[in-house]
């Protein structure tokens, strides 16, 4: 027990546990739209994207939140729009768009130096060393922000996952919401970049989500339970990254994959139970 | 949204064109839906039956012509059910309340909203279903729910997009007589079918569609073997049977075998 309870007595310990707890609960929160819009290479592209802009940001001198955060919201915006034209489909737009702006970050960084590596470092693969307070503000004030979102606008957010051209027909304004989304989806990723880092971010976005999916028919139950299962996922991962001594963002994601590896196995032996109770003729 | 109706008709379409890209789905399409109006559209695959309802509800912008509304009408649509997510963690009531999603909401229906979801539900006969999934659901109760989704929003128009594809004769007859209840309590239905016989001919009101209308009208002066060679671009001949019409393929010779012959040698 007292190893457990050791690192609390550090405060960047306490910061990047509450980061990684708020980071997972705000992820699984959006995570649900994004697996049930078919949209989760989202999650990697868009962290790709923003990175690009944190590298752009830091380049130029100018507040990389900020400039990041600009730079996302205008990548996420751009994806809608161009997948709204229905010109090309969501998978491609992510994948053009987001990997231009990755790249425009990389050609920015390798033409302009190597300033800041260290925060480059920490954004692609997370760290615990350099949350401060304030970050766990940032990623409190993000979660309230989505979760206001998700609560004023729960019907309308329903209505335009599960079918987008009724939704739009029944007067629900389908265009709006959906840069509504995306405009929580860019500030979540780009508050919890620093935690779990850009590689990983899609990750903690799809395996709530499909984990949730996997224990409820509900919409509403599995909005609740991937939040849940996103925080449990971010405080064990953060603790195990601590006394493994593994980076904070794999721990997190292997916790939540692990929770899929059983709640899968779970489903699929309880499907092949309930088959075996059918009464078969002879 | 175009030119002035002079009746009190709920939607006029003035010679509408309507395309995806450079391609003409609809060509000059003259359609009237008057108040208490229950119509079918057939045709063929691709001719424009779905855009033609598209264009109805205000979906899709006409490149030509115009699209006037009643003003303050309330349509409703419900899709092809092929088109659904079945996956989708959804909830018979869940599915429902979408017809509530308008404005400022909170997330949880109201005790109002409850009662009219429980009583939209018997009256469509899927009372008790509220908490399955709508995977769970027979083809019939699947439409059923979305029938009652729509109604939700209290329409004076019901637009719908084959109600009755991939059904069973008894869920079609079902499905039928439900939308002709619904049509005598003052609801005015425009729908898409492909059933020229389960469907189209029991309907007061056809409009045979490839791309223009080739026949409005009732179906016994809609349903000729001209019209229907002009719609399908296939020979039909057309048999009385019980007063109605009956739509069945002609063999040409050759060109058309009956597959019992290959069966049998």
């Amino acid at each position: 027990m007292e190893t457990l309870l050791a690192p609390f007595e550090f405060e960047f310990f306490r910061n990047g546990l509450a980061v990684a707890t708020l980071a997972g609960a705000l992820c699984g929160l959006v995570g649900v739209y994004v697996v049930l819009k078919g949209m989760s290479y989202i999650g990697h592209g868009l962290s790709h994207a923003i990175f690009g802009g944190f590298a752009a940001s830091a380049l130029l001198g100018v507040n990389v939140f900020l400039g990041a955060g600009a730079w996302g919201v205008a990548s996420a915006l751009m994806i809608n729009g161009v997948t709204r034209r229905r010109v090309i489909g969501a998978d491609a737009a992510i994948g053009v768009i987001t990997t231009a702006s990755f790249a425009l970050g990389l050609a920015l960084f390798a033409t302009f130096g190597g300033a800041g590596s260290g925060s480059f470092d920490a954004a692609l693969f997370g760290s615990i060393l350099g949350v401060a307070s304030s970050d766990v503000w940032v990623v409190a004030g993000v979660l309230v922000f989505a979760t206001g979102v998700v609560f004023a606008r729960y019907r309308a957010l329903l209505f335009t996952t599960f079918d987008p051209e009724v939704a739009d027909v029944s007067g629900v304004s389908t265009a709006r919401i959906d840069a509504l989304l995306m405009l929580v989806l860019a500030a979540s990723i780009l508050a919890t970049m620093q935690v779990l880092g850009v590689t990983l971010i899609a990750a903690t976005l799809v395996i709530p989500a499909t984990v949730a999916r996997m224990l409820t028919n509900s919409f509403a139950r599995m909005l609740v339970l991937a939040t849940a299962i996103g925080a449990v996922s971010g405080f064990v991962g953060m603790n195990l990254s601590y006394h493994l001594d593994v980076q904070s963002g794999p721990t997190i994601v292997l916790v939540g994959a692990a929770l899929f590896a059983v709640v899968f196995a779970s489903t699929h032996t309880r499907g092949h139970r309930r088959i075996a109770a059918i009464p078969h003729p002879g | 949204m175009g030119a002035a109706s002079g009746s009190g008709d709920l939607v006029r379409l003035d010679k509408v064109t309507c395309a995806y890209g450079t391609d003409p789905v609809l060509i000059n399409v003259d359609l009237t839906v008057a108040p208490g109006q229950f119509s079918g559209v057939v045709g063929p695959s691709g001719s424009g039956k779905t855009t033609l309802l598209r264009a109805v509800m205000g979906s899709v912008r006409p490149v030509a012509g115009s699209v006037w509304r009643r003003d303050g009408l309330t349509t409703a649509y419900v899709p092809q059910v092929e088109t659904v997510d079945w996956s989708f963690p959804v909830t018979v009531t869940e599915c429902v309340l979408m017809g509530r999603s308008v404005g400022r909401r909170l997330p949880w229906p109201s005790r109002a909203e409850r009662a009219e979801v429980a009583e939209v539900l018997e009256r469509l006969g899927i009372d008790g279903l509220g908490t399955r999934h709508i995977r769970e659901l027979s083809g019939g109760q699947q439409q059923r729910m979305f029938i009652a989704r729509a109604l939700l929003r209290r329409p004076q128009l019901l637009l719908m997009d084959e109600p009755t594809s991939g059904v069973d004769v008894k869920t079609r007859h079902e499905v039928l007589h439900l939308l002709d209840d619904l049509n005598a309590d003052g609801l005015s239905i425009v729908l898409s079918t492909h059933d020229l016989n389960g469907i189209a001919a029991h309907l007061p009101h056809l409009v045979c569609l490839n791309r223009e209308v080739i026949g409005a009208g009732a179906p016994r002066h809609v349903l000729t073997a001209e019209v229907l060679e002009r719609t399908y671009g296939a020979k039909m001949e057309v048999l009385e049977h019980g007063g109605m019409p009956v739509v069945v393929d002609r063999y040409q010779g050759a060109e058309v075998i009956p597959i019992r012959r290959t069966a049998e040698g």
